[in-house]
This record gives structure tokens, sequence and C-alpha cells, in this order.
């Protein structure tokens, strides 16, 4: 069958399986950073957003995805750079396989509550494992971008 | 990342510089395996046994083959009859050849039947459904206790063989190692100390569960060769076991390893690459096979189960002096790792008690099942042996109603003290003492050992462990970096670790520049591919920072001679009468100088010198880097749950080149520690099948579990390594289950011995 | 992985109960669990183009739609204003953020998986079950029967009490081991255990907020428990009593703040 959907601002159609995930198909259309790790929902690698809101992209069935806006880690990649940097000066990113859906689950994040308190990263991200790093440095880099984040806003509203 | 983030600071050693790929890892670039593999490469899948021992009596893949787009079904009528090891260890290999690609005996659960490429993974799911398998099933052997001089043979076949014969391999007995090592009378020594505990400890198959699971895609290079691009941590050995596997010469195999998923061990066993492999030299087509996360969790190379009887001698004073460790480790189905990591249980584990040791005895067997095969994982024996003995030490300080960290500062191996049981190596560098000192000053050792109870009814308390580990395999291991001048004076790099996360590109790279006095940016790093890169045994055994970093250091030093030579002969001067000032070589007396830019350019024009340098290196000790953690937790009396509080961790790695990535080393080895003892179970039915089969059955931490880890470094001086380094790969994981253990019956008088900790066993005061 | 051959986005309900009559048919709803089920399906029937994802609030209840996903009721602030909270604290250990963003009310519902925090608070809660053709139902009776063809639409959950939730997991992201919700209603405590492994059941309805310890073990003596991955009978029968208590106890607290 086949399915138009909105992908990184671009509108585009695909030939997909009735049975397929978003997963494979994002895959398909050449999108590598959506990575997957497990299969059975837990570990959030394939984290992408759908309407703005971050899902599984293997849990979602490509079919559902008529008419709807997708966003990955290669449509933003002006934010991944800003989150990438405050990542790597904690050496934060390691492997960096679960690296693009955890990012995406922190713009998510970002949009829904920019002030964010440590216990509220780490429950906001429960569902992104990392084997590498303990977690730790994630922490820390995703609280530096936060109040860069921030920082930028307020800097806009004086300007 | 951006201009502002590079490194303009000449050398690099001791700070902090980002992961030289980090820019494309976090912008989500196409950079691993699968992101790489051809568009039409075919899809593999394994066809698994479902019984723990079996023989195929009879195998029909004609409905099969015949599917649309299947490309072929190969059994084991199809693979050479040539045994081979899938461990990634240097020849000749420890570990038995006891495999074929695919055998018509069948070890355990998993143990592949057949092999099916088809175009797409549908095509290939469907033409395994119609595979028709007549199996005769055997009895299994389950219980590792039962294994040896089992009337049930696992490896019966004639063409087994042992390469390592003193390993004490018997497949006639089930067995891949025996063996003793000792020092004195430990039966004398025993009988004449005060207090002997006298314990069995076990530990589990965890897995290593790194995110990327095990994969590798092959195809046919323009010459015809066999090339395999894989998620590896040991591409040479991949290169020879592909070759032995499919009985054709090394000639024909070259193998890549491009960016990986992380590895931990797991990927030091060449788990997947042959079924692609063989699939491409069947069909001349390209071939790729990702394992599932269930394959990964059912067929792989988790931790070997062990257990282990110690029994530790000490005086009324607490000076310890004897121990006897017994350790029995299941090896699985295949022997991969079987006789080596076996010995790091003990070899890794009683030296750290040297100093009032008057005798210690490590014996060990290891033996086949009809379970997973084990295989390599972070800590490698070490921790399982490390479980025992800490817990051993933290039960008689209970016992002398010492301070367990009182009776280790007194037993601990010093500085410049030979280890009887660490070969007779010397601990030329050792802060141990001083990482005890740091790690209670960091947990608060003074006032929270061992327990109180707060408000809530909960009960706080705190344990300690110690660890040691290795830097590389003594004597076997070998690290060769090459490295050449270029264009504007930049240093191209190869190497043949490889790195896996770790950032050992990076490390080694912060090396280079430090001995060229260069920036890190000046040193481009390329790895890993068999064809071009000088030749590494690999990243494991804690080798890379200690055994390839001394090979950059090498072959700096050959090249700067080279760079030196040629600058002279421009400045017509003698070498001897030129300085190398990192950007230029100098004249001493008038200061007169070429750059190296123009250095480069001299060599690249008619043929004058070739300025590269390619060095090896390998050591012929393995100096151990030396660690305290410290754990805090929550327990909560009415259900046994378990909950960290803090985890500090303080390690002597000797030199630490880069701090950040040290850091990140020891806040992920410490949280899987913490896994494995807590929410890690690795769980078999009775008929040996795994059932802890994925992410929603074995449960690695998430950030929600993880507590503040604080990691504190106590660096020594190692001489025999690079500006002093030593390991930290391992050593991370050795402490938290001795120390959560302890922390456990601080906090509840119940003392686990057999991982994992639950709460079950703490609250119905199951110990045993 | 779960095989269909056709992908049908259904326009009203009446299709999708129509296409749902036959064995070869399935709902999709959040497709969390669906999807490891190893189906092989000719028909998949999609209900998100159905508005069902609303939640309501009524003057004695709030009805929330089967396909409102477990995020949107975790974070709506009259749903948790009125039950004191609850639904924050019951769902946030599920998981993560992209998991509560797909899985649906609904599904946790029908599909009456043993483990359900879901479930056991809506017990807790008396929630009702509007079914397409059966119209409304206990929950508690619901949670009984079969896997049935009729499409679950809403859910209703009654004002006029609040509840709270207790578990313990083996780790902070897993299901549960064994996980108790209490509600407080002028009907008195109702109690409901889950997660023993088998499906959630109420243990005790009409109960005194202050009942000494001893009926919270005379209650757990009376349930069945059984033993898996996660941990044997003899422990959840242990600790079920703790999970009352505290159960109680917190919802007590709630209902003391709310005052």
């Amino acid at each position: 069958m086949n399915v138009e959907f909105t992908l990184n601002g671009r509108k585009i159609a695909a030939e997909i399986d009735a049975d397929e995930n978003l997963y494979a198909v994002l895959r398909r259309l050449g999108m590598y950073s959506v990575k997957c790790g497990c299969e059975t929902t837990n570990c959030g690698l394939c984290t992408v957003h759908m309407n703005g809101k971050a899902v599984l992209s293997c849990a979602v069935p490509a079919a559902r995805c008529a008419g709807s806006v997708i966003t990955t880690l290669e449509g933003l990649q002006d934010e991944a750079k800003k989150l990438g940097e405050c990542l790597a000066g904690e050496g934060a990113e390691q492997c960096g396989f679960c690296a693009p859906g955890m990012m995406m689950n922190v713009f998510a994040l970002a949009k829904e509550n920019p002030c964010a308190t440590d216990e509220e990263i780490d429950a906001y991200l429960a569902g992104n494992l990392c084997r590498c790093s303990g977690y730790v440095s994630q922490r820390r880099a995703i609280r530096k971008y936060l109040a860069m984040k921030i920082e930028a806003a307020e800097g806009e509203v004086r300007a | 990342m951006s201009e502002s983030g590079k490194n303009r600071v000449i050398g690099g050693v001791g700070k902090p510089v980002p992961k030289k790929d980090a820019p494309a890892l976090l912008t989500g670039k196409p950079v691993y395996v699968a992101d790489i593999a051809p568009k039409d490469c075919l899809c593999v899948k394994l066809l698994h046994s479902p019984h723990a021992h079996a023989m195929i009596e009879e195998i029909d893949v004609s409905l099969a083959e015949k599917l649309p787009g299947v490309a072929c079904v190969l059994t084991y009528k199809d693979v050479p009859d040539v045994r081979f090891t899938q461990a990634g260890q240097t020849y000749p290999e420890f570990s038995p050849y006891d495999r074929l690609i695919l055998d018509r005996h069948l070890r355990c659960v998993g143990d592949p039947v057949a092999i099916v490429a088809a175009e797409t993974e549908k095509q290939a799911l469907a033409a395994m459904k119609l595979i028709k398998v007549k199996y005769q099933v055997l009895p299994a052997i389950l219980d590792a206790r039962q294994a040896m001089d089992n009337q049930i043979l696992i490896h019966p076949e004639e063409n087994w063989r042992a390469l390592v014969p003193s390993c004490g391999a018997d497949n006639h007995r089930n067995l891949v190692a025996c063996g003793e090592d000792a020092d004195g009378d430990v039966e004398a020594e025993l009988a004449a100390c005060d207090i002997v505990i006298d314990r069995e400890y076990s530990t589990q198959a965890n897995q290593q569960c790194m995110m990327e699971t095990f994969r590798a895609f092959s195809r046919l290079d323009a010459y015809g060769r066999l090339e395999i691009v894989s998620s590896t941590q040991v591409p040479f050995h991949v290169r020879r076991i592909i070759a032995t596997a499919l009985d054709i010469p090394k000639s024909r195999v070259r193998v890549v390893k491009p960016r990986i998923g992380g590895g931990f061990g797991a990927k030091q066993t060449a788990v997947c690459e042959q079924y692609p492999a063989i699939v491409t030299v069947k069909t001349g087509r390209s071939a790729m096979l990702i394992y599932t996360r269930e394959e990964s969790m059912t067929l792989s190379s988790p931790r070997h189960a062990m257990s282990m009887h110690v029994r530790l001698g000490a005086m009324k004073d607490g000076t310890i002096r004897a121990i006897d460790l017994h350790t029995l480790s299941n090896t699985g189905a295949y022997g991969e790792h079987g006789p080596t990591t076996v010995g790091l249980s003990g070899h890794k584990s009683i030296p750290l008690y040297t100093h009032n040791l008057k005798a210690f005895r490590f014996s060990w067997h290891t033996v086949y099942t009809n379970t997973m095969s084990a295989g390599a994982y972070r800590g490698y024996g070490a921790t399982q042996g490390l479980f025992a003995v800490e817990s051993a030490v933290n039960e008689l300080a209970h016992r002398l109603h010492m301070d367990p960290a009182a009776l280790r500062e007194k037993n601990i191996v010093r500085e410049g003290e030979v280890m009887p049981a660490y070969y007779g190596e010397t601990a030329a560098s050792c802060a141990i003492d001083r990482c005890i000192a740091h790690a209670k000053e960091m947990i608060g050792w003074a006032e929270k050992y061992p327990a109180r109870t707060l408000e809530n009814g909960h009960v706080r308390a705190v344990g300690m462990a110690l660890a040691m580990q290795g830097s590389g395999i003594s004597q076997v291991d070998t690290g060769a970096v090459m490295i050449r001048l270029g264009d504007d004076g930049i240093y191209n790099m190869s190497i043949g670790a490889t790195d896996m996360g770790t950032g050992c590109d990076t490390i080694l790279a912060q090396m280079a520049a430090q001995s060229l006095e260069c920036s890190v940016d000046n040193i481009t790093v390329h790895g890993v591919d068999t064809d071009t890169s000088p030749y590494d045994c690999g990243s494991y055994a804690s080798s890379t920072t200690y055994v390839t970093g001394m090979a950059v250091i090498k072959t700096c030093e050959e090249i700067r001679r080279k760079i030196i030579r040629v600058g002279a002969k421009l400045l017509r001067c003698r070498e001897d009468e030129v300085l190398f000032e990192g950007d230029c070589v100098a004249r001493a007396d008038d200061g007169a100088f070429v750059t190296l830019a123009e250095i480069a350019e001299k060599h690249m024009m008619c043929g004058t010198e070739d300025i590269s340098a390619c060095v090896s290196s390998g050591s012929e000790i393995s100096p151990p880097p030396f660690m305290c953690g410290c754990a805090e937790i929550d327990l909560d009396p009415l259900t046994g749950e378990i909950r960290l509080v803090d985890y500090v961790g303080v390690v002597d790695c000797g030199t630490v080149i880069n701090p950040n990535l040290a850091m990140r080393q020891t806040e992920g080895g410490i949280l899987q520690g913490i896994g494995m003892t807590l929410t890690e179970r690795p769980v078999m039915d009775h008929l040996g099948r795994t059932v802890s089969n994925s992410f929603l059955q074995y449960k690695i931490p998430a950030r929600v579990d993880a507590p503040s880890i604080r990691v504190a470094f106590e660096p020594s001086f190692e001489p025999t390594g690079p500006f002093g380094a030593k390991s930290i790969g391992e050593i991370v994981i050795n402490t938290p289950a001795p120390a959560i253990a302890d922390a456990v019956y601080n906090a509840s008088g119940v003392r686990v011995y057999h991982l994992p900790i639950t709460s079950e066993k703490v609250l119905l005061g199951e110990t045993e | 992985m779960a095989k269909y051959r056709n992908y049908v986005i259904a326009q009203s309900l009446e299709e999708a109960y129509a296409l749902n009559q036959k064995k070869s048919s399935v709902i999709v709803a959040g497709n969390m669990w669906l999807r490891m089920c190893g189906l092989n399906k000719q028909k998949a029937i999609d209900l998100s183009a159905l508005g069902l994802d609303g939640i309501v609030e009524m003057e004695d209840a709030f009805v929330v739609g089967a396909m409102a996903p477990l995020r949107a009721m975790e974070t709506h602030e009259g749903l948790n204003r009125a039950f004191g909270g609850a639904f924050k604290k019951a769902f946030a250990p599920i998981v993560g953020t992209q998991f509560r963003n797909m899985a649906t009310v609904g599904a946790s519902v029908y599909s009456r998986f043993g483990f359900s925090d879901v479930s056991a608070l809506l017990l807790a809660l008396n929630a009702e079950v509007i079914l397409y053709k059966r119209g409304a139902v206990k929950l508690a009776e619901y949670q009984k029967e079969a896997w049935d063809r009729d499409i679950v639409v809403q859910i209703r959950i009654p004002k006029g009490q609040c509840a709270a939730v207790q578990s313990v997991r083996v780790s902070a992201t897993d299901i549960p081991t064994l996980v108790c919700a209490a509600s407080k209603s002028d009907a008195g405590m109702r109690i409901v255990l889950g997660a023993r492994p088998a499906r959630a059941v109420v243990v005790a309805e009409g109960l005194a907020p202050d009942a000494p310890q001893r009926v919270y073990e005379e209650i757990a003596s009376q349930v069945t428990f059984g033993t898996n991955l996660r941990a044997s009978d003899t422990y959840r029968k242990k600790i079920a009593p703790v999970l009352m208590a505290r159960a109680v106890k917190a919802c007590q607290e709630v209902a003391a703040d709310e005052r």
C-alpha cells in the first residue's frame, strides 16, 4: 500500500507493507540515525517525533502515518549540533548508538519542560537505555543544554 | 563540533579531549555496519535448535529453497568439516577447536540448524518456516556441577582439537580446562589460622547488552576476495577465524571494522560473521546478518557462570595468611574463552592480599554443558573471582569485629611487592592504599559504616570492595601503529586497535600529539581494515591504552628521528645539531628552521626519503590497575527492596590520559556491575531455554535506576606504560557485586552468596 | 512480529466492529504488545481515526476514550486533581515517556494483562468499560471475562474517590512484581492486587481505613499468588499485606490533603 506523510519537512510518498512499522520505512528512506536496539519497546533507540510527540518508531504501524508529520534527527541537525556539543564535552556519547533516539527525546523534553530538574530529566528519559555511560554524564550534558536553551530564549525576549 | 570546540592545544595527555568521532555520532551519521551495507544485501537468518541436546536425523530444505526470493538454504551438509573456535584470541588459541559453522550435533537451545538467505527479511523468515527437521533428542547436561565425567558427552567428535594441551582440556570428560597454581603449603597455613572463612559463591551468565546487537555483512571485492564488515573488537582474529571456518586461505579474507555500538567483550567472539560469510562464498552475493535482540540474549557470548569455593585463613589480629580458591566455570556448549576466563578468577583476586599472605592455592575446572556458549565479558573472570574473595574478606571482617576497610589496609599489596599469585610480577605502580582512603572520605565511611535506620523504617548501609585487573595479556598481546607524515605536516595514524565507543582512537591520538608536540587535530586516525591497518590483536583484555599506547610512543620516536634526519639535511647540518620542535625542525645554534610542512613537501617529491614509521609493541608483564568501590544502599526491610543511593569508585589506572573518557568508562562499568548484582537475572528453564531473552525480561539499569555514581582517580606511575598509564576498561565492573552484597548484609543481616541479590532473597533470608 | 495482509483505518465504529467479527481480524491500538505477539492475521483494524482519544470531565465521572494514550492520563490535570494524583504516580514507572505516548488505556483494559498497572488502578476506582455493542460493564466483571470481539470505546471513572498505588519492581521501569491499588470513597476502602502475576483482582471492598495489619494479612492469605521470573508466590504473599497497608495509608494521606 502507499502512504503519504511529511518527513523532515518534505512531503513524501512511500510504498509500504500492511504490517510494516515506521522504523523499517524510515531506514529504507535513508534515515540511518534511527536505530533498533530491542524488539520489545524497551530501549528508546528508535525514537522519532510523530506530530510533535516522541514515539517509538518500531511500534508505530507505518500505515497509521498517513498525513502525519515525522521528524528524525536528520531533520534537526542544528539542534543536534548544540546538544551534541554538550554531550561530547562530557564524553557522554561513548559508542553513540543510543544517542540519536535519546537526543530526539531530549528535544521533546525541552519543549515540554525546559526547566526540568535532574529527577525530571531522568524520569522523562527513563525509556532511553544506554549501556556505556552510566548516565550521570548525560544528565550533566542535558542540564547544560537546557540551560543554554533557556538563556537563548531569554536573550530573544530581551532583544 | 564547531571551531571553538576543537582542541588547539599542543599535546593531549591528561586533557578531556572530545572524541574524534563525536560530531558524526551525535548528528546521527550513517557510520555503523547496517548503515553502510550495500542495498542489495541478502538477508541472512538462522534456524535455531529448539532442543538443548539433539542430533539432526533428517533435514529437508527443498520447500524452503523453492520460495521466491530465496538465494540459498544451507545445512550441516554444506559446510566444511573443519572445526574452529569463535574466540578472538591470539593463535594458537587456548579455546578448543570444537565448532563447525553448522553441525548435525546440536549442543544447546539456539544452536544453528540452518542458514537461510533471501532477498528480503520476510522471504527469509517464510522460508525458515518451511524447513522440515527431524530431531533425535538426547539427554542434556544443564548443571555445570554434573558435567565432568558425565556419561553424556557434549563433544564426542573425533576432530575436536585443543591447540594448547597444557590447559588440561579433555573432550571425553566434558572438560575444557583444569589446573592448579600454588605457592606455599596452603593446608598447613589454613590449619594454623585462628579463623577460616569457608564459603561457596556463584555468579551468573550475564549479558553484555551492548546497544548494537551482533551484526556483519560480507561481499566479494573487485579481486574476488571475501570482505567482511563487522561490528567486532577483533578484526584480525575474525580474518583468521573465518578463513579457518570456511577452509579458505587467509589471503582471501579482508575484515573491516566501522564505528561499533558497544562491545564490552561480547564482540571479542566472532558470534555471527561466519553465517553471512558462507552465504557470500556460496552465492557470490552480498549478505548481511543482524542478530535480533532475542538472538543476542540467547545465542551469544555471555559471562561464564562460575561457582567458587573460597577458604580464607586469618589470624585474630586480622592478618590474612592463606587463600584457597577453587573455581568451577561453565563454558556452555562450546569452549570460547573457557580456559582463560577461569584463570582470572584467582589470578586477579588473590594477589590483592599479598602483603601478609604465606600461602595460596588456586585450582580450576571449566566444563562443557548444554547451555549457551559463554564468552568474554568485561572483567573476564576477575569479576567472578572478586565477588567470591572480596565477599569472604568482608565476612572475615565481621567475624573479627573489624572495620572491613581497616582489615584491607592491613593486608593489601604494597607498591614494590612481588605477587606470587600474579605470576610473580611486581606491583611496580600501586596506589590501592590511597584509593581506599579517598573512597572512604568520599562516601563518608567513618559516619556511615555499617548502617543506620531512617525515620521511614528504611535502612541505609554501606559496603566496600577492592579490585584489580591486568593491562593486556603479558607476552601475548601485540599492537602496532603506523604513522605517516602528510601534506601540510599532518600525521596520518593507522591503528589496528578497535574503538568500540571507548574512545581509543582519540586517546591514542592524544598520546601521538603529546609525543609529536602538535595538536590532537593534527593527528588523523584510521582503523580498522585488515588490509591496510598494522596488526593489532584487538581491543580486549584492557590492552589498548597500555599495549597499543606504547606502540604509539615507539612509532612517534621513530618518525621523529626520520623527520630530524630530513630536517637536518635540508638545514645542511648534522642530526645532532637540530631540534624537533613540533611544527618545525630548527638548528640549535642559530635557530634556522624548516617547517614540518616543508619537510612533508620534500619527501613527497622525486622519491627522496619516505617519512613514515610502523612499530609494534607488546609487554612481558601486565601491570594491574587497582580500585576501591563503596556502595551506599537503602533497604526497605518490609519488602526487601534495595535501592542504590550512592556509589563511589576510586581508581588507580596509572596516568589518566583522558579524564573525561576514563570517568565515563568507570561510571559505565560501575553501573553494569550494579545491574549484574541487582536487576539482571539470566534465567533458563528446565529444558535449557533462556527465558530472559529480551530487555523486557532482562533488566539492565535505566537512568532512573542509576544512583549518583562518583568517581575519582588516585594515579600511580607505571614505569612500563605510555606516559605512566595502565588500563581502565575492565576493572571498573568488579567492585559493585561484593560491595553491595556487604551493604545488604549490613542493612539486613542477610548475606547473599549467589548472585543476583534480589529483594526476595533478602526478605526471605535465602542465602544458599 | 505481527503479520497482516491488510491494514484498515476504520472510518466508523460500526465498520471497525463489523470487520472485527472475523477471527482473522485484530484491532490495533497502541501496538506496543500486539507487535510482539507473533500474530498472523488477514486484517488489522486501526482505531486511530475515530477520535477516541479524548478525556472528558462530566459531573459525576471522567470519560476517557479507549485510544487515549497513558501519557495523556498521566499529565491530565483534571484527572489527577480528582483522584489525588494517582494516575501520574501509577503510570510514571511504565517503561518511558515515548511508550506512554503510544500505549492506550483501551488496549490495557481489553488485554487484561496480569501485570497491568493500568487495570489495577482502574479496578480500584471501580471503573466501567463502555463496549460498542454491550454498553457499560463493570471493569471488575470485564476483568474476569475471556477476550471477545466487541470493541472497548470508553472507560468511565466515577468521581468522589481518591486512590493510591504501591508496587514492587525488579527495576524502576520494569513491569511490577506485585502492584496494589487502593481507593477511598464513601463506601470505604477498595483494594486491588495485580501482577500476582495473574490478572488483577479486587481483594477487599468497603474496608475500614484504619484496619489493623492482621486484616491485610488475612486478605492476602485468601488470594492466589503465582511464581514467575520476577518472584515466587511465597514472596508475593509476604509483601502483599505490606503493600496493602501502604496503599491504604497513602490513600488516607491523599484524602486528608484534599480536605
